[in-house]
């Protein structure tokens, strides 16, 4: 398999293909009209909020997975309770107010975090979980506290726990969308600085880039993020909603622009439809739903995907296993054939599966299947097709005997040996003719 | 002075892990850190880069501060040290050497391209430059980084055991691209593990355990005498090759 810079790979198009059709699928509820079905004003709201709440959540997802910072993500959001609730107590219940208290806190627990490592001998996990259990214990205690003080505007509060799609209106959408949009503008800007702290933050720094910057940067974005997306799927469930596309999209795709693409699109499916089967009947929390959508996805995805799906990585050994078997055989019944008068020198048949076993049965059956051997009463003989194969076969081991021998000496650019392959698809070709003319003076020589 | 460390002292949880370590690394050599496993190899090259806190101690290079000597300085890591399933592909992973150049923003373009698939070149790995990285060998992997160190276009390069675990073919390669960078004048530190073979490949070298035994030309200070104080006597045998 050589790799080059084509324009569009199969595997390319299947991702873009499938961000489009999910982008598609996601305009249904969100307008207004859609043949003839016609949508309540509450059930665009609360599905426009979801979707978009979704696909910031997924990008920066993305982030937090491949930096290894997923539970850092449900610390943060589980310490942004009680900001929640201190935020209620100085303010009242004004949205963008309540969720500053819950930026706040979460960042507060964040340096919590960081302070614990920097003075003890504590490890991350365990920091974060004193943070977490600490910050969310006070959260609910304050939460508590809060419902016994007569007074109605409380009401609604305890939805920041499992959150609540219906509670979403029309002025808080305009908060989300313009604070998601900044968001997403500011990863688009500093893609490359994200890329490399990501992927390697000592390089970066020699490198020159400003890493603490950076990562103070990425690291308030995945707070925003976070403190958005509470009021739809709460403290408890948030880091779902956060983790959940990335993963789901890490299956399909090796690119980081396409994965991040993805898990908005994937974000945005699962928080759209989450929230609206949620604020069709209000009893179900949003959270929850929005989580059984999400990992729907990531199920799917382990399963289903190429490459690195189960399905498919299954289907795949046993596609290599036959080939194995085919192979081996085919080898077998030749040199039976060669050593017994010719090509056309039939092979008994307990001759075969007793030298293949159980690999001879397989691979009997896949050559039979490929028209490249056929049995009579005489035994098993090699077709036209199955000569030729099993020339080709014995010529590209007798290659990779060269490569074995003479790589080094050659200079020869390295490859995996793997002799199911065909030596002409890993190498390129001047290297083949190297060992063509290898092949020749050794065979002269005998 | 290519590089000038005075008393350069790290530690972890108070035990030091390199001790007053003074270093004077003149222009244009090709220098093997050499030390047994803990002596502080990779700490010491972690410390001058600032990678990790210095309890003390003043670094230069060509005698400037780090702050203001950044362009200068081209890095390769330890091939382990990053998650090589990280998605992305050979080509990217070397662009991302001119990112610091680039400042704030601007994307890598098509000059940015050429000159990747120019050091991926260099390195032997053009035919690889689409493939994902999860797919390399780890001769493969350290070839990635070695050019995406030469992208850097640095004047001092520090290499981490660039060595570790790769095939014979890979360590000749490298051997050979490491005399090349020398040969154009640029210093080179290597991080490195094998005794047998530090006369052959560098002209300049340190010994170290947490504390500098000896540093110098290679004729100078690998020494069987300076071995022993720095090995501690258990693979004296080994230095047939040593003086």
């Amino acid at each position: 398999m050589m790799a080059r810079a084509s324009a569009l790979s199969a595997a390319d198009r299947r991702v873009w293909f499938m961000i489009g059709a999910i982008a598609v699928a996601l305009l249904i509820p969100i307008s207004q009209h859609f043949f003839g079905l016609r949508l309540s004003y509450t059930v665009r709201v609360v599905a426009l909020g979801g979707s978009i709440l979704g696909a910031i959540s997924g990008v920066l997802g993305c982030f937090a997975i491949l930096r290894r910072e997923s539970l850092v993500g449900d610390a943060l959001s589980h310490a942004a309770l009680p900001g929640v609730a201190v935020a209620f107590l100085l303010a009242g219940r004004e949205l963008s107010l309540l969720l500053i208290g819950a930026g706040v806190a979460s960042w507060l627990g964040l340096r919590m975090v960081a302070a614990i490592m920097g003075t003890t001998r504590i490890k991350q996990d365990a920091a974060l979980g004193i943070v977490l259990a600490s910050w969310f214990a006070a959260g609910i205690a304050l939460l508590a506290y809060i419902q016994s003080i007569p007074d109605a505007s409380q009401a609604g509060l305890d939805h920041f726990i499992f959150g609540q799609a219906a509670a979403i209106i029309e002025r808080d959408l305009r908060l989300v969308s313009g604070v998601g949009a900044l968001v997403l503008l500011t990863v688009a800007l500093m893609w490359k600085e994200f890329k490399l702290v990501t992927f390697d933050a000592e390089f970066a720094g020699v490198n020159g880039l400003r890493t603490g910057l950076i990562n103070t940067v990425l690291s308030t974005l995945i707070v925003i993020t976070i403190v958005l997306g509470l009021q739809l799927a709460g403290v408890i469930l948030m880091v779902g909603i956060l983790i959940a596309p990335g993963i789901a999209a890490r299956q399909w795709t090796r690119k980081l622009d396409q994965m991040v693409i993805l898990a908005a699109v994937f974000g945005a499916f699962a928080g759209g439809v989450g929230a609206v089967i949620s604020a069709m009947d209000s009893d179900i929390p949003t959270g929850p739903m929005i989580i059984v959508v999400a990992f729907g996805l990531v199920l799917l995805s382990i399963t289903l995907s190429p490459e690195r799906g189960l399905l498919w990585r299954r289907l795949n050994e046993r596609a290599n296993r036959r080939r194995f078997a085919a192979q081996h055989t085919l080898r077998d019944l030749y040199r039976y054939a060669l050593r017994h008068g010719g090509v056309d020198a039939p092979a008994p048949d307990d001759f075969i599966r007793g030298v293949g076993d159980r690999r001879a049965e397989l691979g009997l059956r896949q050559l039979q299947a490929d028209g490249q051997a056929t049995f009579s009463e005489t035994g098993w003989r090699l077709t036209a097709a199955g000569v030729q194969q099993a020339r080709r076969n014995a010529h590209n081991d007798k290659l990779w005997d060269m490569y074995r021998l003479h790589a080094d000496e050659l200079g020869l650019p390295a490859a995996q040996e793997d002799r199911l392959a065909s030596i002409t698809a890993l190498l390129p070709a001047a290297a083949v003719a190297e060992l063509e003319r290898k092949l020749r003076e050794a065979e002269q020589r005998r | 002075m290519a590089l000038s460390v005075d008393d350069l002292t790290v530690a972890y949880n108070e035990k030091p892990a390199i001790w007053d370590i003074d270093l004077a690394v003149p222009k244009g050599v090709l220098m093997g850190v050499v030390g047994p496993n803990g002596a502080g190899k990779s700490t010491l090259i972690r410390a001058v880069l600032n990678l990790i806190p210095r309890a003390a101690g003043a670094v230069s290079f060509y005698g400037k501060p780090y702050e203001r000597a950044r362009s200068l300085v081209g890095y390769v890591p330890q091939r382990g040290s990053v998650d090589w399933d990280f998605p992305t592909s050979v080509l990217d992973v070397v662009t991302m050497g001119l990112y610091g150049k680039l400042g704030w923003f601007r994307r890598p373009g098509k000059r940015e391209r050429e000159l990747a698939l120019n050091a991926l070149e260099q390195v032997d790995m053009a035919d690889f430059a689409a493939r994902q990285i999860s797919q390399l060998s780890g001769g493969q992997q350290q070839r990635t980084f070695l050019a995406r160190a030469l992208v850097q276009d640095a004047q001092i390069y520090f290499m981490d055991e660039p060595f570790a675990a790769v095939d014979a073919v890979t360590e000749n390669a490298i051997v050979q691209i490491l005399q090349a960078l020398n040969g154009r004048g640029k210093t080179v530190l290597v991080v490195h593990h094998d005794l047998q073979t530090v006369a052959q490949y560098f002209d300049w070298v340190t010994l170290l355990n947490v504390e500098v035994i000896a540093s110098g030309p290679t004729a100078q200070a690998f020494t069987r005498e300076n071995l022993r104080r720095t090995y501690g006597g258990r693979v004296a045998h080994l230095q047939s090759g040593a003086p």
